[in-house]
């Protein structure tokens, strides 16, 4: 396989992308792109978009990030006018774009399965928007030029997509949105069909390529690690409605809800439903105290996510000890699962992720619960109580 | 051992199915005291084209083959022109009672379609379209829609979604995108198709036999039946052989020529591998 080797590499640049002029004229309308109580509704018991307000400015990337069904796809495709909203408008720069066919909105979009047309070579595959829009030849053959040596499909030019391998349909994917010099760039899990290695390779290409576009990006994914990296902000999408619309680090260290909570990061926070008592919750046989609330509810739940549990220093003033009965080793830390003591019903399950050069003593432990890194929400609404301010 | 099995296998199958095909290719070649002669000859030791040459020269064959060929041209056309859009819309847009209009297409196919026959005779009657190619055309494009539209909807169905709205996003309308993108993919099931209502038109027999009384308007099944010998009493196997060979042969040309397309996955390379 002479073909696997140069797929792992996507080829290194010899400029950083960000380095390179940005393909846009100067002259070129920046826009911002708008999305007001977006709604779509097939029949009363399929609504995949409840209610979706968003806005993503020149230079965001908007990263819509959510479970399979959760209406993110949806939403992407409603922006890019592949269906009809509902209910709502969608607005690019002032210009209300709503009914407006796809072809006429001048937005790019890179689809999962690549969708590259299979009887054409790549090099007709890139210029088959801009011969629709009766580009001058010259300029479309300047195009490709750039967005293949940009992206390393000069030897490619010429075949047909069933000769390449699935990193260099990719490639052609994002090059076929790129010379299109759009308005705004749609990528749905652009990389999704990619193996583990080159993913991680191209998803760091893209950063810098869409950052490079100065434009408004939208990118849709299941994997909260894409989101993370590439976003400058991330909508966490459930049910039909945004849950949390935040810059990345934010949504990571104040998560709003117990979905978004439960839903970024990884491993997943320990979200524990507790009693309360007085001003107290009760964990097992151990009392931590409760944040300064209005009025204590008679369960609540805490979070706490399991790289901040740590084994208890002498002057740590929250502790809980526990029996260790799991220990996964993930390489850089070890994930212990440990059960809380509890007099009577079923033990409590705590994960802390330690270092390897962490012991402890014959499956018992003492673990610390930072105050500063619990989170509590309402065990009704899942909104979030009390969360400290400071990240 | 088992590669003398296989190829024995393979040998009897062959054999098996070719060997009337055999026969007619080789009596289509004997000369007549060769054809009855007793006891039989199987593998004659002289030829002759007399047969061929006769067929041309004693009757008009060409016509024959040039009424066959467009009455066989225009139903594969016109049914895949008619069928392809059908197929499109039950596959893509979904109209309400899309189900309802299948099963009836299903059941369509089901129908005998000798059947019809007393039917159709009546109608072309009534039109005055007897000994006109418009009689046979209609029926046998009728005859082969429902087929049509049940492989190319199934087809049009895998076609990935996603190339239709990256077509609409590049900016392609609903007809460029039917004729610059679908369409070049679609031409391995067009083919297949298409083969098929072709083969059907130029082999039907009984209603070019009714419909077409006329010597220059009849097609070659019609034709090769009614070769007749030079008395009541004589049999023309030569010519018969003949006929048929020259008329199968378009077929068989046709089938080798377009088998690669048939074969082709156009689709290859589509979407992810």
């Amino acid at each position: 396989m002479g073909e696997k080797k140069n797929y792992l590499i996507f080829p290194s640049p010899p400029t950083p992308y960000s380095l390179l002029p940005t393909p846009h004229s100067p002259l070129k309308i920046m826009a911002k792109l708008e999305l007001k109580n977006i709604n779509k509704t097939y029949n009363p018991k399929i609504i995949p978009v409840k209610d979706v307000s968003l806005t993503v400015d020149d230079h965001e990337f908007l990263t819509l990030l959510g479970p399979s069904g959760c209406g993110k796809s949806t939403t992407l495709r409603m922006i890019a006018g592949l269906e009809e909203p509902t209910h709502g408008r969608i607005l690019l720069g002032n210009e209300d774009i709503t009914f407006k066919r796809p072809g006429d909105r001048n937005m790019a979009m890179v689809f999962q399965s690549y969708a590259l047309y299979p009887h054409m070579t790549v090099s007709e595959n890139l210029a088959s928007g801009l011969k629709l829009k009766k580009t001058p030849r010259i300029e479309i053959q300047q195009r490709i030029t750039e967005v293949s040596q940009l992206l390393g499909l000069d030897d490619l030019l010429y075949r047909k997509p069933g000769q390449l391998s699935g990193g260099q349909r990719q490639r052609v994917a994002v090059g076929r949105a790129l010379v299109r010099r759009a308005q705004v760039y749609l990528l749905d899990e652009p990389l999704s069909n990619l193996d583990a290695l080159l993913r991680e390779r191209v998803r760091a290409d893209i950063k810098q390529i869409f950052a490079a576009q100065k434009v408004p990006v939208v990118y849709v994914t299941h994997d909260q690690t894409e989101a993370m990296t590439l976003s400058t902000k991330v909508a966490v999408l459930n049910n039909g409605y945004i849950q949390q619309l935040d810059p990345p680090e934010h949504i990571y260290n104040h998560p709003a809800n117990l979905f978004v909570a439960g839903f970024v990061g990884s491993p997943q926070m320990n979200l524990l439903t507790l009693t309360c008592q007085e001003h107290d919750a009760i964990l097992g046989n151990f009392r931590v105290k409760l944040p300064d609330l209005p009025t204590v509810p008679p369960q609540i739940v805490l979070g706490i996510r399991p790289e901040h549990v740590h084994i208890a220093q002498p002057d740590d003033p929250q502790t809980i000890q526990g029996r260790v009965y799991l220990v996964e080793n993930l390489g850089m830390y070890n994930l212990v699962s440990v059960h809380v003591a509890r007099s009577g019903s079923e033990p409590l399950s705590v994960r802390a992720l330690l270092s390897p050069d962490q012991n402890w003593s014959d499956g018992e432990i003492t673990l610390a619960l930072p105050p500063q890194n619990i989170h509590w929400y309402d065990i009704n609404s899942g909104d979030t109580l009390y969360s400290h301010s400071h990240s | 051992m088992k590669n003398i099995l296989l190829w024995g296998a393979i040998a009897f199958v062959v054999a098996f199915c070719l060997a009337p095909v055999m026969w007619q290719i080789l009596t289509s070649f004997k000369f007549n005291q060769d054809i009855a002669a007793v006891p039989t000859v199987y593998f004659p030791t002289r030829i002759t084209l007399n047969h061929y040459i006769e067929l041309f020269n004693r009757r008009p064959f060409w016509n024959y083959i040039l009424n066959s060929a467009f009455v066989s041209i225009v139903s594969t056309a016109l049914s895949l022109a008619l069928g392809a859009p059908a197929a499109y819309t039950l596959a893509r847009l979904r109209p309400r009672g899309s189900r309802l209009i299948l099963a009836g297409i299903l059941m369509v196919t089901l129908f005998p379609g000798i059947l019809l026959f007393f039917g159709l005779l009546e109608i072309i009657q009534r039109l005055h379209l007897g000994n006109n190619y418009l009689a046979l055309i209609i029926p046998y494009t009728a005859i082969n829609l429902p087929l049509t539209i049940l492989v190319l909807r199934s087809f049009f169905e895998q076609l990935p979604k996603d190339l239709e709205d990256a077509a609409r996003v590049d900016g392609y309308n609903t007809l460029q995108m039917l004729l610059q993108i679908l369409l070049p993919m679609t031409i391995p099931a067009l083919v297949t198709t298409g083969i098929l209502t072709f083969i059907f038109a130029w082999n039907e027999f009984i209603f070019a036999l009714t419909f077409m009384t006329r010597e220059d308007m009849k097609t070659i099944p019609v034709a090769a039946a009614q070769l007749g010998g030079a008395s009541v009493f004589e049999i023309p196997y030569g010519s018969i052989a003949a006929a048929t060979i020259v008329g199968t042969l378009p077929l068989v040309l046709l089938v080798l020529f377009f088998q690669r397309k048939i074969i082709q996955g156009l689709t290859a390379g589509a979407v992810k591998g």
